[in-house]
Protein backbone atom coordinates (compact mmCIF):
# COMPACT_ATOMS: atom_id res chain seq x y z
CA UNK A 1 0.00 0.00 0.00
CA UNK A 2 2.39 2.27 0.68
CA UNK A 3 5.26 1.68 -1.57
CA UNK A 4 6.72 2.45 -5.25
CA UNK A 5 7.47 -0.80 -6.41
CA UNK A 6 9.97 -1.36 -9.31
CA UNK A 7 10.90 -4.23 -11.08
CA UNK A 8 14.85 -4.59 -11.74
CA UNK A 9 16.44 -5.58 -15.14
CA UNK A 10 17.69 -8.87 -14.18
CA UNK A 11 14.55 -9.84 -12.91
CA UNK A 12 14.65 -8.54 -9.10
CA UNK A 13 12.29 -6.70 -7.25
CA UNK A 14 12.91 -3.60 -5.24
CA UNK A 15 10.64 -1.21 -3.19
CA UNK A 16 11.31 2.14 -1.79
CA UNK A 17 8.91 2.68 0.78
CA UNK A 18 6.90 5.66 0.62
CA UNK A 19 5.02 6.53 3.97
CA UNK A 20 2.60 9.61 4.03
CA UNK A 21 2.84 11.21 7.24
CA UNK A 22 -0.15 14.07 7.82
CA UNK A 23 1.58 16.47 5.49
CA UNK A 24 4.76 14.68 4.12
CA UNK A 25 5.55 12.06 2.48
CA UNK A 26 8.51 9.93 3.43
CA UNK A 27 10.67 8.36 1.35
CA UNK A 28 13.14 5.84 2.43
CA UNK A 29 16.13 4.95 0.04
CA UNK A 30 18.43 2.28 0.65
CA UNK A 31 21.08 0.46 -0.93
CA UNK A 32 22.01 -0.26 -4.06
CA UNK A 33 19.19 1.98 -6.70
CA UNK A 34 19.03 0.74 -10.16
CA UNK A 35 19.27 3.81 -12.74
CA UNK A 36 16.00 3.04 -14.07
CA UNK A 37 14.47 2.41 -10.71
CA UNK A 38 15.31 6.13 -9.55
CA UNK A 39 13.61 7.30 -12.83
CA UNK A 40 10.15 5.10 -12.00
CA UNK A 41 10.29 6.47 -8.07
CA UNK A 42 10.96 10.40 -9.33
CA UNK A 43 7.79 9.38 -11.45
CA UNK A 44 5.55 7.74 -8.36
CA UNK A 45 6.70 10.41 -5.69
CA UNK A 46 5.30 12.99 -8.44
CA UNK A 47 2.16 11.14 -8.55
CA UNK A 48 2.03 10.67 -4.92
CA UNK A 49 2.37 14.37 -4.27
CA UNK A 50 -0.23 15.54 -6.74
CA UNK A 51 -2.73 13.00 -5.54
CA UNK A 52 -2.40 13.43 -1.85
CA UNK A 53 -1.44 17.16 -1.94
CA UNK A 54 1.24 16.90 0.44
CA UNK A 55 3.42 19.91 1.06
CA UNK A 56 6.63 18.43 2.34
CA UNK A 57 8.98 15.77 0.91
CA UNK A 58 11.49 14.12 3.23
CA UNK A 59 14.30 11.71 1.30
CA UNK A 60 16.05 9.47 3.59
CA UNK A 61 19.40 8.67 2.23
CA UNK A 62 20.75 7.29 5.29
CA UNK A 63 20.76 3.85 4.05
CA UNK A 64 22.31 5.12 0.26
CA UNK A 65 26.01 4.16 0.44
CA UNK A 66 27.22 6.35 -2.82
CA UNK A 67 25.38 9.03 -4.86
CA UNK A 68 26.63 9.64 -8.31
CA UNK A 69 26.28 12.06 -11.05
CA UNK A 70 23.24 10.07 -11.98
CA UNK A 71 21.47 9.35 -8.37
CA UNK A 72 22.38 13.37 -7.74
CA UNK A 73 20.05 14.55 -10.67
CA UNK A 74 17.13 12.12 -9.99
CA UNK A 75 17.19 13.57 -6.09
CA UNK A 76 17.41 17.16 -7.62
CA UNK A 77 14.95 16.70 -10.36
CA UNK A 78 12.54 15.58 -7.75
CA UNK A 79 12.86 18.03 -5.84
CA UNK A 80 12.30 20.46 -8.69
CA UNK A 81 9.23 18.75 -9.65
CA UNK A 82 7.98 18.64 -6.15
CA UNK A 83 8.68 22.28 -6.10
CA UNK A 84 6.47 22.76 -8.92
CA UNK A 85 3.32 20.97 -7.32
CA UNK A 86 3.92 23.12 -4.40
CA UNK A 87 5.88 20.93 -2.03
CA UNK A 88 8.96 21.28 -0.50
CA UNK A 89 12.00 18.67 -0.73
CA UNK A 90 14.53 17.56 2.22
CA UNK A 91 17.35 15.32 2.05
CA UNK A 92 17.76 13.81 5.22
CA UNK A 93 20.53 11.34 6.54
CA UNK A 94 23.66 11.89 4.14
CA UNK A 95 26.52 9.96 5.21
CA UNK A 96 29.61 11.56 5.76
CA UNK A 97 31.35 9.84 3.47
CA UNK A 98 29.19 10.48 0.78
CA UNK A 99 29.01 14.06 1.56
CA UNK A 100 33.14 14.34 1.35
CA UNK A 101 32.81 12.40 -2.08
CA UNK A 102 29.94 14.88 -3.58
CA UNK A 103 31.89 17.88 -3.04
CA UNK A 104 34.73 16.40 -4.88
CA UNK A 105 32.97 15.12 -7.53
CA UNK A 106 31.86 18.38 -8.00
CA UNK A 107 28.09 17.96 -7.51
CA UNK A 108 27.07 20.57 -4.71
CA UNK A 109 22.81 20.11 -5.39
CA UNK A 110 22.04 23.37 -5.25
CA UNK A 111 18.33 23.85 -4.40
CA UNK A 112 18.45 20.37 -2.18
CA UNK A 113 17.77 21.34 1.66
CA UNK A 114 19.30 18.96 3.26
CA UNK A 115 18.73 17.96 7.04
CA UNK A 116 20.87 15.85 9.72
CA UNK A 117 18.47 13.03 10.07
CA UNK A 118 14.00 12.52 9.48
CA UNK A 119 13.55 14.04 12.65
CA UNK A 120 15.21 17.56 12.00
CA UNK A 121 13.92 17.12 8.26
CA UNK A 122 10.37 17.14 9.68
CA UNK A 123 11.10 19.71 11.77
CA UNK A 124 12.68 21.92 9.10
CA UNK A 125 9.47 21.40 6.72
CA UNK A 126 6.98 22.36 9.77
CA UNK A 127 8.88 25.09 10.80
CA UNK A 128 8.88 26.15 7.20
CA UNK A 129 5.43 25.78 6.14
CA UNK A 130 4.17 29.46 6.07
CA UNK A 131 2.26 29.77 3.10
CA UNK A 132 3.99 32.66 1.11
CA UNK A 133 7.66 31.81 1.83
CA UNK A 134 9.51 31.68 -0.92
CA UNK A 135 13.22 29.82 -1.63
CA UNK A 136 15.92 30.82 0.54
CA UNK B 1 49.11 -8.68 9.98
CA UNK B 2 49.48 -9.49 6.27
CA UNK B 3 46.61 -10.17 4.02
CA UNK B 4 46.95 -13.98 3.49
CA UNK B 5 45.70 -13.96 0.01
CA UNK B 6 45.01 -11.06 -3.04
CA UNK B 7 42.24 -11.24 -5.35
CA UNK B 8 42.61 -11.98 -8.45
CA UNK B 9 42.24 -10.15 -11.29
CA UNK B 10 38.61 -9.96 -12.67
CA UNK B 11 36.89 -8.80 -15.19
CA UNK B 12 33.27 -7.83 -15.04
CA UNK B 13 30.78 -7.02 -18.25
CA UNK B 14 29.06 -3.52 -18.60
CA UNK B 15 25.82 -3.96 -20.33
CA UNK B 16 23.06 -2.79 -18.05
CA UNK B 17 21.65 -1.16 -15.33
CA UNK B 18 22.23 -4.50 -13.25
CA UNK B 19 25.88 -4.61 -14.38
CA UNK B 20 26.07 -1.16 -12.93
CA UNK B 21 25.30 -1.95 -9.23
CA UNK B 22 27.50 -5.19 -9.49
CA UNK B 23 30.48 -3.36 -10.68
CA UNK B 24 30.25 -0.90 -7.73
CA UNK B 25 29.11 -4.28 -5.46
CA UNK B 26 32.59 -5.54 -6.65
CA UNK B 27 35.13 -2.77 -6.92
CA UNK B 28 33.92 -1.79 -3.00
CA UNK B 29 34.26 -5.26 -2.22
CA UNK B 30 38.08 -5.28 -3.77
CA UNK B 31 38.74 -1.68 -1.73
CA UNK B 32 37.57 -3.41 1.77
CA UNK B 33 39.54 -6.19 1.10
CA UNK B 34 42.49 -4.05 0.43
CA UNK B 35 42.18 -1.90 3.59
CA UNK B 36 41.10 0.81 1.70
CA UNK B 37 38.86 3.60 4.66
CA UNK B 38 35.31 3.86 4.19
CA UNK B 39 35.65 7.93 2.20
CA UNK B 40 38.27 6.27 0.12
CA UNK B 41 36.02 3.34 -0.60
CA UNK B 42 33.10 5.63 -0.78
CA UNK B 43 35.33 8.18 -3.81
CA UNK B 44 36.50 5.19 -5.89
CA UNK B 45 32.78 3.44 -5.93
CA UNK B 46 31.63 6.92 -7.13
CA UNK B 47 34.65 7.24 -9.72
CA UNK B 48 33.35 3.16 -10.57
CA UNK B 49 29.71 4.19 -11.22
CA UNK B 50 30.50 7.51 -13.15
CA UNK B 51 32.90 5.69 -15.49
CA UNK B 52 30.97 2.55 -15.69
CA UNK B 53 27.88 4.41 -16.97
CA UNK B 54 29.99 6.64 -19.57
CA UNK B 55 30.73 2.99 -20.70
CA UNK B 56 27.62 1.49 -20.83
CA UNK B 57 25.89 5.45 -22.32
CA UNK B 58 28.18 5.99 -24.15
CA UNK B 59 30.19 3.43 -25.13
CA UNK B 60 27.37 1.63 -25.65
CA UNK B 61 28.19 -1.24 -23.16
CA UNK B 62 31.84 -2.82 -22.36
CA UNK B 63 33.89 -4.15 -19.72
CA UNK B 64 35.74 -3.47 -16.54
CA UNK B 65 38.74 -5.02 -15.62
CA UNK B 66 39.57 -4.88 -11.45
CA UNK B 67 43.17 -5.60 -10.45
CA UNK B 68 44.51 -5.27 -6.73
CA UNK B 69 47.86 -3.50 -7.25
CA UNK B 70 50.55 -4.03 -4.41
CA UNK B 71 53.82 -2.33 -4.02
CA UNK B 72 55.27 -3.78 -1.32
CA UNK B 73 54.76 -0.71 0.67
CA UNK B 74 51.22 0.31 -0.47
CA UNK B 75 48.22 -1.21 -1.74
CA UNK B 76 46.06 -0.27 -4.39
CA UNK B 77 42.90 -0.98 -6.89
CA UNK B 78 43.59 -0.40 -10.49
CA UNK B 79 40.45 -0.43 -12.47
CA UNK B 80 40.03 -0.35 -16.69
CA UNK B 81 37.15 0.83 -18.25
CA UNK B 82 37.18 -0.21 -21.96
CA UNK B 83 34.94 0.00 -24.55
CA UNK B 84 34.34 -0.16 -28.28
CA UNK B 85 32.10 2.61 -28.87
CA UNK B 86 32.36 6.03 -30.96
CA UNK B 87 35.52 7.58 -29.20
CA UNK B 88 35.56 10.80 -27.59
CA UNK B 89 36.45 13.40 -30.53
CA UNK B 90 37.63 16.25 -28.31
CA UNK B 91 39.13 14.93 -25.37
CA UNK B 92 39.70 18.31 -23.10
CA UNK B 93 36.29 19.31 -23.96
CA UNK B 94 34.77 15.87 -22.76
CA UNK B 95 36.95 16.15 -19.24
CA UNK B 96 35.60 20.00 -18.78
CA UNK B 97 33.43 20.12 -16.03
CA UNK B 98 29.85 20.19 -16.86
CA UNK B 99 30.15 19.66 -20.69
CA UNK B 100 27.47 16.69 -22.04
CA UNK B 101 27.11 15.53 -24.99
CA UNK B 102 23.73 14.02 -23.63
CA UNK B 103 21.39 15.30 -21.23
CA UNK B 104 23.90 14.81 -17.70
CA UNK B 105 25.27 16.91 -15.62
CA UNK B 106 28.82 16.49 -17.35
CA UNK B 107 30.52 15.62 -14.13
CA UNK B 108 31.37 12.00 -14.65
CA UNK B 109 34.53 12.20 -15.98
CA UNK B 110 36.28 15.25 -14.23
CA UNK B 111 34.55 14.47 -11.26
CA UNK B 112 35.80 10.75 -10.96
CA UNK B 113 39.63 12.24 -12.01
CA UNK B 114 39.44 14.09 -8.76
CA UNK B 115 38.01 11.28 -7.12
CA UNK B 116 41.24 9.03 -7.90
CA UNK B 117 45.05 9.06 -7.63
CA UNK B 118 45.61 8.30 -10.75
CA UNK B 119 43.97 8.71 -13.74
CA UNK B 120 44.02 7.88 -17.67
CA UNK B 121 42.02 7.80 -21.16
CA UNK B 122 42.87 6.62 -24.04
CA UNK B 123 40.06 7.00 -26.43
CA UNK B 124 40.46 6.79 -30.39
CA UNK B 125 37.65 8.00 -32.77
CA UNK B 126 35.59 5.48 -34.28
CA UNK B 127 37.46 2.34 -32.45
CA UNK B 128 36.65 3.05 -28.76
CA UNK B 129 37.43 4.35 -25.40
CA UNK B 130 39.41 3.04 -22.73
CA UNK B 131 39.47 4.82 -18.96
CA UNK B 132 42.15 3.69 -16.50
CA UNK B 133 42.13 4.65 -12.27
CA UNK B 134 43.98 4.29 -10.12
CA UNK B 135 43.83 4.59 -6.33
CA UNK B 136 45.74 3.66 -3.16
CA UNK B 137 44.80 2.58 0.24
CA UNK B 138 47.68 4.25 1.81
CA UNK B 139 49.34 6.81 -0.99
CA UNK B 140 52.89 6.24 -1.71
CA UNK B 141 54.93 9.69 -1.14
CA UNK B 142 56.56 10.25 -4.57
CA UNK B 143 53.50 9.91 -6.95
CA UNK B 144 51.29 11.42 -4.37
CA UNK B 145 48.77 13.79 -6.60
CA UNK B 146 50.34 17.08 -5.69
CA UNK B 147 47.59 20.44 -6.41
CA UNK B 148 46.53 20.65 -10.10
N1 LIG C 1 33.23 5.88 -22.95
C1 LIG C 1 32.90 6.95 -23.69
N2 LIG C 1 32.73 6.85 -25.03
C2 LIG C 1 32.40 7.93 -25.77
N3 LIG C 1 32.21 9.17 -25.27
C3 LIG C 1 32.35 9.35 -23.95
C4 LIG C 1 32.71 8.26 -23.09
N4 LIG C 1 32.81 8.74 -21.82
C5 LIG C 1 32.51 10.05 -21.90
N5 LIG C 1 32.24 10.43 -23.17
C6 LIG C 1 31.91 11.79 -23.64
O1 LIG C 1 32.36 12.72 -22.67
C7 LIG C 1 31.28 13.55 -22.24
C8 LIG C 1 31.49 13.92 -20.79
O2 LIG C 1 31.34 12.75 -19.98
P1 LIG C 1 30.85 12.95 -18.48
O3 LIG C 1 30.75 11.62 -17.84
O4 LIG C 1 31.75 13.96 -17.85
O5 LIG C 1 29.42 13.61 -18.65
P2 LIG C 1 28.03 12.92 -19.03
O6 LIG C 1 28.17 11.44 -19.03
O7 LIG C 1 27.54 13.54 -20.29
O8 LIG C 1 27.09 13.38 -17.83
P3 LIG C 1 27.11 12.83 -16.31
O9 LIG C 1 28.17 11.80 -16.22
O10 LIG C 1 27.39 14.02 -15.45
O11 LIG C 1 25.74 12.29 -16.10
C9 LIG C 1 30.03 12.75 -22.51
O12 LIG C 1 28.90 13.57 -22.66
C10 LIG C 1 30.42 12.01 -23.79
O13 LIG C 1 30.22 12.84 -24.92
MG1 LIG D 1 28.98 10.41 -17.42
Amino acid sequence: MTGAAGIGPAGGHFTVPVLQLGDVLLVTLQGELHDGMAEQLQQDITDRISHTRVTGVVIDISGVEIVDSFLGRVLAEIAAGAGLLAARTVLAGMRPAVAITLVELGLTLPGLRTALDVERAMELLGAASRPGEGSP
Amino acid sequence: MRAARHAAPATLPIGSDADLAWVRQQVRQAAAELGFGLVQQTKLVTAASELARNTLVHGGGGQVRITPLDTGQSQGLRLDFVDSGPGIRDLEQAMTDGYTSGGGLGLGLSGAKRLVHEFEVDSRPGEGTTVTVTAWATPVSPSRPGPP
